[in-house]
């Protein structure tokens, strides 16, 4: 039961990827995306990592896929006259892009040998304890990330400005 | 609870995230409106993400679940600023084709 939810969870996503990359109109590849996102967090609620799907939904689907599409709008792109890479270049990416990944699945395969875990604990992806190895294991990467989004915040402001007076 | 450690093996999240991240790449080479490349590199990104939870669910360690939290925090700012050069280049060109950046080597 549990694979066959993952299978079908995993094809769709694929499937909306590829529809992702091969939309014509952006705002149908943003919403192709937003899908996708969706089907990821549902990997996550099958992975027990509960609090991890809410926060992939927020960010994702609630905060960055809706900036792109503030943007997609205020541009007024949304025309299917897009300029189309040429045909042999396209051949390329793809054979470059399909050799990529069977080096990746070719090398992986069989690669990974995880010790079992004796008993699993079902709770390690609750708040509690993320919450806990966050501030415990992680509180100098939480602290530059802080500072990492305060630069992000007054780069924007400062390219998104019309016109800059140093 | 936790039957999938048991009935999915995790090569299988292995061969799905290197689809994902593929199919990612597969986007940026071959897209010329900004936009849709900066979309490919969040997907490229949310494969990476995946990976490192179905690690950290079958190794039972919370720690993985916490690197893709830093990893979502570099994808919003990454975003964020991309989006406002892309702004800025489409006031300056009126347009967002990649291809047109060539004029920044000048």
């Amino acid at each position: 039961m549990t694979l066959a939810i993952f299978l079908t969870l995993a094809v769709v996503s694929v499937l909306l990827a590829l529809l992702m990359v091969f939309a014509k109109n952006p705002v149908h590849s943003v919403l192709y995306l937003i899908l996708a996102f969706f089907t990821i967090a549902a990997h996550y609620i099958l992975l027990n990592a509960q609090f991890l799907a809410v926060v992939h939904i927020i960010v994702y689907a609630g905060a960055i896929m809706v900036l792109f599409l503030f943007v997609l709008m205020l541009l007024n792109l949304n025309q299917d006259t897009e300029p189309q890479k040429s045909a042999s270049w396209k051949f390329a990416a793809a054979i470059a892009a399909g050799s990529l990944m069977v080096t990746t699945v070719g090398a992986l395969k069989g690669a990974v040998q995880l010790q079992q875990v004796n008993n699993p604990n079902p709770s390690v992806g609750l708040v509690k304890n993320l919450g806990t190895v966050l501030f415990h294991d992680f509180v100098v990467p939480f602290e530059i990330a802080g500072i990492l989004f305060l630069a992000a915040m007054v780069g924007a402001v400062l390219v998104g400005k019309r016109d800059l007076k140093l | 609870m936790l039957e999938i450690i048991q009935t999915v093996p995790i090569e299988y999240y292995v061969y799905l995230s290197s689809v994902l991240f593929c199919i990612g790449v597969f986007g940026v080479l071959v897209r010329r409106n900004a936009i849709v490349v900066l979309m490919c590199i969040e997907l490229m990104l949310n494969a990476v993400n995946l990976l490192l939870a179905a690690f950290s669910t079958y190794l039972s360690d919370g720690q993985g679940q916490i690197m893709v939290f830093f990893i979502m925090v570099v994808a919003a700012a990454e975003a964020a600023v991309g989006l406002g050069i892309l702004v800025m280049v489409y006031r300056n060109t009126k347009s967002t084709d990649i291809s047109l950046l060539d004029k920044i080597r000048n």
